[in-house]
């Protein structure tokens, strides 16, 4: 469903992604994973089109990501930030609802309310918390609002970047559990990043190592353990003596 | 210093200038072509025209009451000095609607508009929010910037207006109670110099003052750099771009209005 060949991306003298090739088949899971500044979010940010790629190919259901209609296009993926990127103005309803309140997917106010509060609970949090503001809601809450606005438009492609970074160890692991459950539960086709390895072993299908520049390893998660492949032991132990070079 | 050194030197900060230039061209351009294509967003329009609008009379009100009443002051005791007090009047009106009118007001939005524009969409970009906006397939220019623009392309002339009639009831308080002049002789004397023109040029300078003023905070706030130190620049950067551009503006447009 989504495949990358090639993709290279430099911010000037630093060369971010050197050929970067990956293949997600369709209704798969995912997860990137790599060191701090190894390229992942930029990665899938290429992908989005929130940053340009130098070179390479980015191909969607066999299309290039980078042509025709980009509102059709941005209207099949939900994407899940980091730190959430909720609307700072916008209660938490319409934030879920935003894309449901514009444009093509648009609805009547009160559908979209519905549909808003639904996704809420899908995600375990009460309808209490529809008319309240971002600022008013803890880390862990934020988090499933994000997930509940990747959802809220059914999207055929979800993509989760770091979605556990911030999050106490037993919040974090809810999130992994509802990520799983909403992607095998939608047939949807997600692709995640994350340095998690918790994470990685309760979302991931497949997972794919990204180190300087390239995908050092891909695989099913099954295989991740006994691949082999010294940058991913070494990743997956956390030690510091290996290949990948650990700034002390 | 070697010369070539020096010429090289000049023509790098031309260059960076004429760059600049450039890239606020683009934006301004493309701002204006996103205000005149659908989709609009009238919600974030009425709330910007609110913001930029309603929420900034009170320090335009008190800003123009002060320097009307110091107006009238300065220019009784200015024209005490060759026997020429009886001018209060006119000099205040044609000061406050001529110039000090448009230029204060436009200072006091680029200092409460400009850098507030500019310190949320900064924030909202070191946030990944416009980010969110673009994967919800929202263009961040359409929902942020052209609102915001078109709000203060309409609100900064009817606050220059507002401005304008404060700033002489200012002046006519301070004469009137202070200075011994006759209230009906004043306001007389106030309508009766002023011309259509003087009213006009007042209500252009508020549009461009408003266009740059929030033209300079998008533009600001959607090239800042990460964390709080890029929204800090962006918004300093913004407040100091808008202000002498308005000041610029301002001589340009009065060499339009008066000098031909």
């Amino acid at each position: 469903m989504i495949r990358m060949e090639g993709v290279r991306k430099s911010f000037g003298d630093n060369h971010v992604l050197r050929g970067m090739d990956l293949h997600i088949p369709k209704g798969s899971s995912m997860v990137i994973i790599g060191g701090s500044g190894t390229g992942k979010s930029v990665a899938l940010k290429c992908v989005l089109g929130l940053i340009q790629p130098d070179g390479g190919r980015i191909l969607v259901d066999g299309k290039p990501a980078d042509s025709g209609d980009r509102d059709a296009f941005l209207a099949r993926f939900g994407m899940l930030f980091q730190g959430g990127a909720l609307f700072d103005s916008l209660p938490v309803w319409q934030n879920v609802a935003f894309r449901l309140l514009r444009g093509t997917l648009k609805r009547p106010m009160d559908e979209a309310r519905e549909i808003a509060i639904e996704k809420l609970r899908r995600v375990g949090l009460k309808s209490d918390v529809a008319d309240r503001l971002p600022a008013e809601l803890s880390g862990g809450m934020q988090k499933r609002v994000g997930l509940a606005r990747a959802i809220a438009a059914e999207p055929e492609i979800i993509f989760f970047d770091e979605p556990t970074t911030g999050l106490d160890p037993i919040m974090a692991g809810v999130i992994n559990d509802l990520i799983r459950e909403i992607v095998v539960e939608m047939g949807a086709t997600a692709m995640t990043i994350t340095h998690d390895m918790s994470s990685v072993r309760a979302i991931a299908d497949n997972v794919a190592m990204l180190h300087d520049g390239v995908i050092q390893w891909t695989g099913p998660v099954a295989d991740m353990d006994a691949s082999g492949d010294p940058y991913l032991d070494q990743f997956i132990h956390g030690r510091a003596e290996g290949p990948i070079e650990a700034v002390r | 210093m070697n010369p070539i050194a020096l010429l090289a030197q000049l023509g790098r900060v031309v260059l960076a200038a004429l760059a600049a230039l450039g890239r606020l061209s683009l934006f301004a351009g493309s701002t204006l072509s996103h205000m005149l294509r659908p989709p609009f967003y009238p919600r974030e329009f009425f709330s910007a025209l609110l913001n930029i609008g309603w929420l900034s009379l009170p320090v335009v009100g008190l800003t123009a009451v002060f320097t009307g009443g110091a107006l009238a002051l300065q220019i009784y005791s200015g024209g005490a000095r060759f026997n020429a007090e009886a001018v209060v009047p006119q000099i205040v009106a044609i000061g406050i609607v001529r110039e000090l009118g448009p230029v204060l007001v436009g200072l006091m939005i680029a200092a409460r508009v400009t850098s507030s524009i500019a310190a949320e969409i900064a924030t909202m970009k070191v946030t990944e929010q416009i980010d969110a906006l673009v994967t919800l397939s929202t263009h961040p220019m359409k929902y942020l910037v052209a609102p915001r623009v078109a709000a203060a392309l309409i609100t900064v002339p009817l606050l220059v207006a507002v401005g304008d009639v404060i700033g002489i009831a200012g002046g006519y308080v301070v004469a009137t109670e202070n200075l011994g002049f006759n209230a009906a002789a004043y306001i007389k004397n106030t309508v009766d110099f002023l011309e259509v023109n003087d009213m006009v040029s007042s209500l252009v300078k508020g549009c461009a003052f408003g266009g740059i003023a929030a033209t300079m905070g998008c533009y600001y706030g959607m090239k800042s750099g990460g964390g709080a130190q890029g929204v800090g620049a962006a918004t300093k950067s913004s407040v100091e771009a808008a202000a002498i551009l308005i000041l610029a503006a301002n001589f340009v447009l009065t060499g339009v209005f008066f000098s031909l």
